[in-house]
């Protein structure tokens, strides 16, 4: 017992004395927390679009003026006629262009009936949906304000309710998939990188040839990963509750071993990858293509499962990220219990065992 | 001895890291074709001196020529008449024998010809034709060390510099080693060995003892045992670091 | 010059031999193509949706048609228990709930006015706010037909003015996404060969110890560099086009541009990529560090890049930095010439900032290197 305290201080020692690493590893959940809830949303804002206006009348600059007053665009070029459009695109100046037809007022008073027509660089296709859903918006919201003194008959009323997330803010998605992907890339890609620097570096024989057990190495080896990985979530819960405005409804302290138990799997998934790799690199590949990217993508962190092609969807729910964001989302957003989530901790609970058994066997037959 | 060419010449070289005076006034000579052993206990100062002599770093104060090039303005000069083979393994493990032994001879400018003839004939001398092709990492650790030694002389090198070169094996392999510096020395390459183990200092022709930074004795091996009333080089090392401690 | 070959010989072999690199540089490419680019979609389909229809009506039922007809949406639950319906929407059997109260059509025909109710899981924001406008979208077209039906079009519909928005999607009228990804996952690839791997790749003489092997050798730190760059920088140009080819043959990507401004443009921001990768391997003594260096500003400049988000909707500072974030420039000109076919006076000052920077890292990189190493 002795040995084995004198080894966990050696490895504690050994992280914090390299304070460039321990720095990044404490901001990178804060500066992570903050790109996802500032920069990295959905949201339309300050779009560039321009406007080819043949109309030139008191409806058309009304909408224009409508359009530029919504926050959500920014009128920064405005066009003389059709053959400008393709040259702002390729420059990439605007992405979108609203075309007024000619006689634009005159046919809504004549006709009743007026046409737009909203050009959009489709090159992202996601943007220039939401773009021209967002100007159709806004020219519908003109025409009904003009028909106001219009009563419709026979009016379906829609009353939306956004649960737990009233405002649609960005924040409740990515409280849960950062928690993930911080404590994978810790707990899981430094853990195996680092033993697997032992095994590359050759010390790792003479830690196996000191009185020192094997389990017991290893767990020396990953808890200062742990405990690391155990602040980063304080640290995220903190951020997002003070700085984020969202708060914990369900209990913390099942949160809290929500996160253990995560944190153990992302161990054992290191120590995994370890056993089965001699060089830092192929552990690190391993570790990127097989947890991190997964952790990101195939997890509900950004993009829902359901629209996956099915092979996708099988490789979610084989993700243990995919399980440790349902609970999170549904202990901390949702304000559910245990009993929610049992089936998803039994999941993550199977893991464990499995991954553990796998590491042992193989690192028996390595000493054999 | 004295009428001998020089071919290494330090005089009052001192080396500082801040307040930590690591060369404390070295003064010495080496002659063309011996083999100098470079004694100290660990932290004395050895592997500093070394890498001033080898060009790797600059002293704080004193001079130094190595094969009659300054240690402050001709370090490549110096870098293309020395070998060097450090007591980490310095050959690449993912290479195998042969293409250690090219890159490394290419690096010193031999042609692609002359490269050719090298490896077949050291392939020969060390008995590895039938591991030319091996990785180093699968080769036994006594000949990586022999290959490694080759491939330091590989360019004909005035100078050989080995740091420890035996540490962790076995004394047969350590015995074959320094079979090969005898031979290389023959062949009149300067020798310029450290290391801890007191019996391999019996085989070199002059020996100096470092201790705390300051070179505390300088002499043949006989020299020295006569000098200390000493029976073996462990007994005048012994003596040598009492007196320090006693300091 | 000779002893640079001797270097790129022995690195090109030990990157052969390095049995990681095999399936970095073949089989990640393919990998990441294929999930990221699948994965990445915000086009809704099949939202789980509980239908709670407590009216029974001919109008109710219309109604809840309209929703399982269409392809955005997959009725996952019948109900009369809005207290059943909520639990659906906890345990994540669906994503919204349709409630339509008893006396809705009477309400309807009667009073000229009847409500319905719609709830949404609404934690992934974007998510609900696409439900929720789809949702819309068939309400109002149903409300239509149901006002053509009783009341008939002709009578009252003239009175009201419409203004029609035609959109019209141009480079890509599918609306695929999957082009505009496939870009953006070889500019990460292209990014993780010339920066992670390469400032790995020096770290590893450091820890293994052979660079003081190379540093008692004649050779020149700049070819020591140069040989340790270049093997890298020519496998991030041959995984760029291993990967123009999948997309072109997979994903069917449109190579509208000109390919050689495409290469061109690589060319240069590789250097900037080499240039940062080699600034990180001279401050990190092992390959642990590097890595992790490397990692942590690839994640921050890769999100902010502009690869899910467009960086006009990013606040002012996320633009400011972005001035100085190389991956952004090449997420935005690889995207530019393969999908709009863009020349080189469009891209001109991007392409010229670009290159300023690549020719500053990199000389500020060999320049502390060599300062370092003294």
């Amino acid at each position: 017992m002795k040995h084995f305290k004198g080894f966990v201080i050696k490895e504690f020692y050994h992280i914090f004395r390299d304070r460039r690493t321990l720095a990044i590893l404490f901001i990178m959940p804060i500066i992570q927390m903050l790109l996802f809830g500032y920069v990295v949303t959905n949201e339309i804002k300050d779009a560039k679009i321009g406007i080819l206006d043949h109309s030139q009348d008191v409806v058309t600059r009304k909408i224009t003026d409508k359009l530029a007053s919504s926050g959500y665009f920014i009128i920064t070029k405005v066009l003389s006629n059709e053959t400008e459009i393709e040259d702002c695109f390729r420059k990439g100046t605007v992405k979108e262009v609203v075309v007024f037809e000619p006689d634009f007022a005159i046919k809504l008073e004549r006709d009743n009936k007026a046409s737009i027509h909203l050009i959009a660089d489709a090159s992202d296709a996601n943007t220039a949906n939401l773009i021209v859903n967002y100007t159709s918006a806004i020219v519908n919201d003109y025409v009904t304000k003009e028909n106001k003194t219009v009563t419709i008959p026979m009016q379906i009323g829609i009353e939306s309710r956004m649960l737990y997330n009233e405002e649609l803010k960005g924040v409740y998605m990515f409280v849960p998939g950062t928690m993930a992907l911080i404590l994978i890339l810790i707990s899981a890609l430094l853990t195996s990188v680092s033993i697997v620097r032992e095994k590359e570096l050759g010390t790792m024989e003479i830690l196996l040839a000191s009185p020192l057990r094997p389990l017991q190495i290893i767990i020396g080896k990953v808890m200062p990963y742990a405990v690391l990985s155990f602040v980063n979530v304080i640290t995220i819960l903190l951020l997002s509750n003070f700085v984020f405005g969202l708060p914990i409804q369900g209990s913390i302290l099942l949160l809290l071993l929500e996160c253990m138990l995560f944190i153990i799997l992302s161990l054992s998934l290191g120590i995994f990858i370890s056993t089965s790799t001699n060089s830092q690199q192929t552990a690190m590949m391993i570790s990127m293509m097989g947890l991190m990217l997964p952790a990101i993508m195939l997890s509900g962190f950004i993009y829902p499962l359901e629209n996956m092609p099915l092979i996708l969807q099988w490789i979610c729910h084989i993700n243990p990220s995919t399980y440790f964001i349902i609970i999170v989302k549904n202990i901390m957003l949702k304000g559910l219990g245990i009993m929610s989530v049992w089936k998803e901790t039994l999941v993550l609970l199977g893991m464990i065992v499995f991954f553990i058994t796998m590491s042992v066997r193989k690192f028996k037959i390595r000493l054999e | 001895m004295s009428e001998r060419e020089t071919i290494i010449t330090v005089s009052h070289l001192v080396k500082k890291f801040g307040d930590f005076t690591a060369n404390d006034d070295l003064n010495f000579e080496v002659y063309k074709g011996e083999i100098f052993g470079f004694l100290g206990a660990n932290g004395a100062g050895k592997t500093t001196a070394i890498k001033i002599l080898c060009g790797l770093s600059k002293p704080t104060s004193g001079n130094a020529t190595i094969a009659g090039f300054d240690v402050y303005t001709q370090k490549d000069d110096i870098k293309n008449s020395i070998g060097y083979m450090s007591q980490k393994f310095s050959l690449y493990e993912d290479l195998t024998v042969t293409e250690n032994i090219r890159f490394f001879a290419g690096i010193y400018g031999m042609t692609r010809k002359d490269i050719k003839i090298k490896t077949q004939q050291l392939l020969a001398k060390l008995e590895l034709e039938d591991s030319a092709k091996k990785l180093i990492k699968d080769l036994p650790l006594g000949w990586r060390q022999k290959l490694a030694f080759s491939i330091a002389i590989v360019h004909s090198p005035k100078i050989v510099f080995l740091d420890e070169p035996t540490g962790g094996v076995d004394p047969i392999t350590r015995r074959q080693f320094w079979n090969q510096i005898y031979e290389a020395a023959a062949e009149g390459v300067t020798v310029f060995v450290t290391t801890h183990y007191m019996d391999e200092a019996e085989y070199c022709d002059r020996v100096s003892i470092m201790v705390d930074g300051k070179i505390a004795a300088l002499d043949t091996p006989q020299g020295l045992k006569q000098t200390f009333e000493a029976e073996s080089m462990n007994e005048v090392f012994i003596k040598l670091a009492r007196v320090a401690v006693n300091n | 010059m000779r002893t640079i070959l001797f270097i790129l010989q022995k690195e090109f072999l030990q990157i052969r031999r390095n049995r990681a690199m095999i399936p970095i540089i073949f089989i990640a490419p393919i990998i990441q193509l294929f999930i990221m680019v699948n994965a990445a979609t915000l086009e809704m389909k099949n939202i789980s949706i509980c239908i709670v229809d407590n009216d029974l009506s001919s109008t109710s039922r219309q109604l809840t048609n309209k929703f399982s007809s269409s392809p955005f949406f997959k009725v996952t639950g019948n109900t009369f228990d809005m207290n059943e319906a909520r639990l659906q929407i906890e345990s994540n059997k669906a994503q919204m709930v349709l409630n339509i109260p008893a006396g809705f059509e009477k309400r309807l025909v009667r009073e000229n006015k009847a409500e319905v109710q719609m709830l949404f899981n609404a934690i992934n924001g974007t998510v609900a706010g696409i439900g929720n406008a789809y949702a819309n979208q068939i309400m109002m077209g149903y409300n239509r037909e149901v006002i053509a039906k009783w009341i008939g079009i002709s009578k009252n519909m003239p009175t009201m003015k419409t203004i029609e928005p035609i959109p019209s999607f141009w480079y890509n009228p599918d609306m695929n996404y999957k082009i505009y990804m496939v870009p953006a996952i070889l500019v990460i690839l292209v990014t993780i060969m010339g920066m992670l791997l390469a400032s790995m790749n020096i770290v590893r003489e450091k820890e293994m110890g052979t660079i003081e092997q190379i540093n008692v050798t004649p050779i020149k730190k700049i070819h020591f560099v140069i040989g340790k760059l270049v093997p890298f920088y020519l496998i991030a140009l041959f995984m760029l086009s291993f990967g123009l080819t999948i997309g072109k043959l997979v994903f069917n990507v449109p190579f509208v541009g000109n390919l050689g401004m495409l290469f061109a443009v690589a060319c240069v921001y590789l250097l900037t990529v080499q240039g940062i990768g080699l600034l990180i391997s001279n401050s990190a003594n092992t390959q642990q560090q590097a890595m992790f260096v490397s990692f942590f500003f690839m994640i921050v400049f890769i999100m902010m890049s502009g690869i899910f988000t467009p960086t006009d909707s990013m606040p002012q500072w996320a633009q400011i930095i972005n001035y100085f974030n190389p991956i952004a420039y090449f997420m935005k000109l690889i995207r530019m010439i393969l999908l709009k076919g863009s020349e080189f006076h469009d891209i001109y000052k991007d392409f010229m900032i670009l290159l300023g920077y690549g020719v500053v890292m990199i000389t500020l990189a060999v320049m502390r290197y060599k300062k370092v190493s003294n």
